[in-house]
């Protein structure tokens, strides 16, 4: 027996009957069929901590940290609990994952690196150089496995970072809408083509994009993993850039960070000051997804030649509950034939830095979501999440499918917008 | 049963050696998790043990029953009766791992399954060339086929096909020795005893499922689902005895009430009318022109008993929304209290309509809110008593209000549990169904297969056992529960 612990009395805890309709949706219980990593067991062992009956030590904090935060037990429950709330609240007890090093390294991480975007950049950036140095080949060969297996993981850094030529981009033909658009941490950086290309199809569908200059990181990450200090002042600076931008919304193509920003009122629901703005603020965000399907698209969508099949971004299907809507615009583009895969709502493993905390299980995962790619027969995998991008991209390099590509629902709907305007550059890259 | 320091350790060095130390879980923060199943029962468990194969298995409970401990089967813990729940301690023993379809024979429409699968994925596995397997308890994309054969699970679709055992061939279980028995076979009708049917049912008490031989069903031509919707429970109820008693078989004839509907309609709506005092879901399956004709039928009775509305699924979407509400319900009591005492009694038919009211009247007068959501057709009761356990008095008041209603089921020529098991929760009810000779009867077989009665102990005999030998004291709710 232990203390009870009062921060995670948490009345979503109450809601849970353990009728365990949520197991077989949970992806760490279908690998290890144990059910301290079930969403129940978890509901359950947080419960116990919560009432002091067991200790929330070491064994405990594997456990809550084991949990991808995929929210699929959202889905699959009947009561409607929200597990993320009550992960995160445990996660906030223990502070940050893994060995003491790791937690000093994760926390200047939450706190040095991705609330200060320039220090995140500088980073990216040497990256960059060591990627393209005669270091890096020789780099592979001495580091440590666990070195390398990350390394691997790492995408290649772009040339270009996007940069936006003005803060605010007019819309083109008749203006429909006054939007703002979250930049992002790493999407400016490794997917830069990604922001670009979200601007253009925005842009056409007559919305002024504004990119507030002051914005920074949503606090996703920091959410996840159990620091929410920093989180909330990440959430405070974003809630006052986009608020004095004075738009209609607040477009995010990254469904992690949206998941996030639609949840500020949640996370800083006893701020006297920012209660009432973030509730305001959260009921602005909108997936691209989410808000160009309900705008209606305009103009002419030249046709894109290809299969594809879809990944629920875990925190656009659970998170946000968005289905419909990517694949009623991947639908409107002309010559694209969509393949379902099996379980496409299903986590690929790559769960924010969960690929880098838990590299067994993710790679589990994400090798049976190559699996179910691979039976599609689809060369080409639409995910439109940057984590999800980026473990699927490792996923093709490491199962060795190296022809199947990766792209951003914005990506296709930008290229769809081009082949209409430019029929002759209608070929893809193979 | 407390093994002393010395005891423990050396049965922990055992199963280690039989399983690996990954498979074999000690930690408080590893076993607490297995306290508890769908019920509100709950008892701590010493060891926790996941074996992966049949012969793991036969190590595992022959090390058990050496060292003197009981031993718990456990499928997907999702169980309604305390059946999983470790009531006395000892070695719970996940049967999660053994999930392997092992083979499926379409030709002769049986499937070989280990315990551990989940029963949606047997159908699942079938679905695309024609088939799926029948018994479907709302739970089914969670349960178990071993937690479904040790209770004989049913579900909406009982009605029209039958239970569990309706649909097993044979099981291949590992006895209390570690020893192996197949019992039934490959083909219906094994001559001999019945062994495959004294078996399906036992709640764990005989032995440990490890492979089972099960029934594949052609799937219809046609599936028609309808919603009912009325303004007075007794107009409902109505309903369903006269669509039974027109001689008219539904695949499933559910019913939900008020409380239901709202539970429903606040944790993952489906759009159930949240105005209505009951709603009936009638499916009918078959070839195309029957279907339709009985369709009308079935609709035409429901608008003659007073239904304000019914409404057909248009498209098969439609009618997965409607069973999604359904088999969500249990879960989405959550949503009305943190926790529900469900009631699994059974009642003739034709006495639907009283029965109802008694729960009625049992509801105010224990002053208990009561959620009802059960297969009418059968005549399966599912009364949920809403509350909140750490409400001083409410778990003692709401467990005399369930028994009331048990009470009025069995007075009215029905039965205590329909498909849930007896458990650990009603084991106490026994003898109201049952004589001494009955239940001594029982025990004897029992004692047949587990002499030692080392398999799920405290689970179905009302204490003190049959068998002579005293347990623990007896009460309501035994003793040392964690409740």
């Amino acid at each position: 027996m232990s203390a009870p612990i009062p921060a995670l009395q948490i009345p979503e805890l109450d809601q849970c009957v353990h009728c365990g309709l949520c197991l077989n949706h949970c992806p760490t219980y279908r690998v290890t069929r144990l059910e301290t990593e079930s969403p129940r067991g978890r509901i359950h062992l947080v419960r116990a901590a919560s009432e002091g009956r067991i200790d929330p030590g070491e064994r405990f904090a594997e456990h809550i940290y084991l949990c991808l935060m995929c929210r699929a037990c959202e889905t699959a429950c009947p009561s409607g609990v929200k597990f993320g709330r009550i992960a995160e609240a445990a996660r906030e007890v223990l502070g940050p994952p893994g060995s003491r090093s790791a937690r000093i390294l994760a926390s200047l991480a939450f706190t040095q690196l991705f609330p200060k975007l320039g220090r995140l950049r500088l980073l990216i950036r040497l990256l960059r150089f060591y990627q393209r140095s005669r270091l890096a080949p020789i780099a592979r060969r001495i580091i440590p496995r666990r070195l390398r297996e990350m390394e691997a993981m790492l995408p290649a850094v772009p040339d270009r970072f996007f940069v936006p030529d003005a803060e605010v981009l007019p819309a083109v033909g008749v203006r429909r809408a006054r939007v703002a658009l979250l930049n992002g941490c790493v999407m400016p950086l490794l997917f830069g083509d990604v922001n670009a290309a979200t601007v253009r199809v925005l842009r056409r569908n007559g919305c002024d994009v504004v990119i507030p200059r002051n914005q920074g990181c949503c606090g996703a990450l920091n959410v996840h993993n159990g620091e929410t200090v920093a989180a909330k002042q990440m959430a405070r600076r974003n809630i006052d850039v986009f608020q004095a931008a004075a738009v209609d919304a607040v477009i995010v193509n990254a469904a992690g960070c949206g998941a996030t920003m639609k949840e500020y009122a949640h996370l800083l629901a006893h701020d006297p000051a920012y209660a009432e703005k973030a509730t305001r603020f959260s009921s602005m965000v909108k997936d691209a997804s989410e808000f160009l399907a309900d705008l209606g698209l305009t103009g002419p969508l030249g046709p894109v030649d290809m299969t594809v099949t879809y990944q629920d971004p875990c925190h656009l299907a659970h998170g946000q509950k968005i289905r419909a809507q990517p694949r009623q615009l991947l639908a409107a583009i002309p010559g694209l034939r969509l393949v379902e895969m099996e379980a496409s709502d299903r986590c690929c493993g790559s769960a924010g830095i969960y690929n880098i905390t838990h590299p067994e299980m993710s790679r589990t995962l994400l090798d049976e979501k190559m699996m179910s790619i691979s039976r599609t027969g689809a060369a080409a995998v639409v995910a439109p999440n940057p984590g999800c991008m980026l473990q699927i991209q490792y996923g093709a390099r490491r199962t060795g499918s190296n022809g199947i590509v990766v792209y951003h629902l914005m990506d296709l709907l930008d290229r769809a917008y081009q082949a209409a305007e430019h029929p002759s550059r209608l070929r893809l890259p193979s | 049963m407390e093994l002393n320091e010395e005891r423990r350790a050396a049965l922990i060095a055992e199963l280690r050696r039989i399983l690996g130390d990954e498979s074999v879980l000690i930690e408080d923060a590893d076993v607490i998790v297995y306290e508890q199943d769908g019920s509100i029962l709950q008892a701590m468990p010493e060891i926790v043990v996941l074996p992966a194969d049949t012969a793991q298995v036969c190590g595992v409970v022959a090390a058990a029953e050496r060292a003197g401990v009981p031993i718990v089967p456990r499928g997907s813990g999702t169980g309604l009766a305390g059946g999983a729940v470790p009531a006395e301690g000892g070695v719970v023993v996940s049967l999660a791992r053994l999930d392997r379809i092992l083979g499926v024979d379409l030709r002769n429409r049986t499937a070989e399954l280990e315990p551990g699968v989940i029963n949606q994925d047997v159908t699942k596995g079938v679905a695309n060339d024609g088939y799926f397997y029948a018994p479907d308890p709302s739970s089914q994309a969670a349960c178990s086929i071993g937690g479904n054969l040790a209770n004989n699970s049913g579900g909406p679709h009982t009605l029209a096909y039958g239970v569990t055992t309706n649909h097993a061939l044979g099981v291949e279980i590992v006895l209390h020795d570690g020893s192996v028995a197949w019992l039934g076979g490959v083909v219906p009708d094994v001559p001999g005893y019945d062994l495959c049917g004294v078996f399906i049912g036992s709640e764990g008490t005989l032995g440990i499922v490890t492979r089972a031989v099960v029934r594949l069903m052609r799937s219809r031509e046609r599936v028609r689902t309808l919603l009912a919707i009325f303004d007075r429970m007794d107009d409902a109820t109505q309903a369903v005895v006269d669509v039974t008693s027109a001689g008219i078989v539904p695949a499933a004839l559910e019913m939900m009430d008020k409380t239901t509907i709202d539970a429903i309609e606040r944790g993952a709506p489906v759009g159930y009318p949240r105005d209505a005092e009951a709603v009936l879901l009638v499916e009918v399956e078959g070839v195309a022109e029957y279907t339709d004709r009985v369709m009308k039928m079935v609709e035409e009775i429901c608008a003659r008993a007073g239904a304000r509305q019914v409404r057909v699924a248009q498209t098969e979407q439609e009618r997965q929304s409607l069973w999604k509400g359904r088999k969500g319900a249990f879960g989405a009591l959550g949503t009305l209290a943190p926790n529900y005492y469900v009631m699994d009694g059974v009642v003739p038919r034709s006495k639907l309509p009283e029965t109802m009211r008694a729960v009625a009247e049992i509801s105010g007068r224990f002053g208990v809110q009561i959620a009802n959501v059960f297969h009418a057709g059968d005549g399966n009761l599912h009364p949920n008593i809403l509350f909140d356990m750490r409400t001083p008095g409410a778990l003692e008041r709401v467990i005399e209000a369930g028994a009331e209603i048990l009470r009025v089921c069995v007075a009215s020529g029905g039965s205590l549990t329909g498909e849930h098991g007896i458990g650990l929760e009603k084991r106490e009810y026994m003898g109201w169904l049952f004589s001494e000779h009955d239940l001594d009867a029982m025990a004897r077989v029992r004692a047949a297969f587990d002499p030692g009665m080392s398999f799920n102990p405290a689970k179905i005999f009302p204490t003190p056992a049959a068998c002579g030998e005293t347990r623990r004291a007896p009460a309501k709710i035994p003793a040392g529960l964690w409740l």
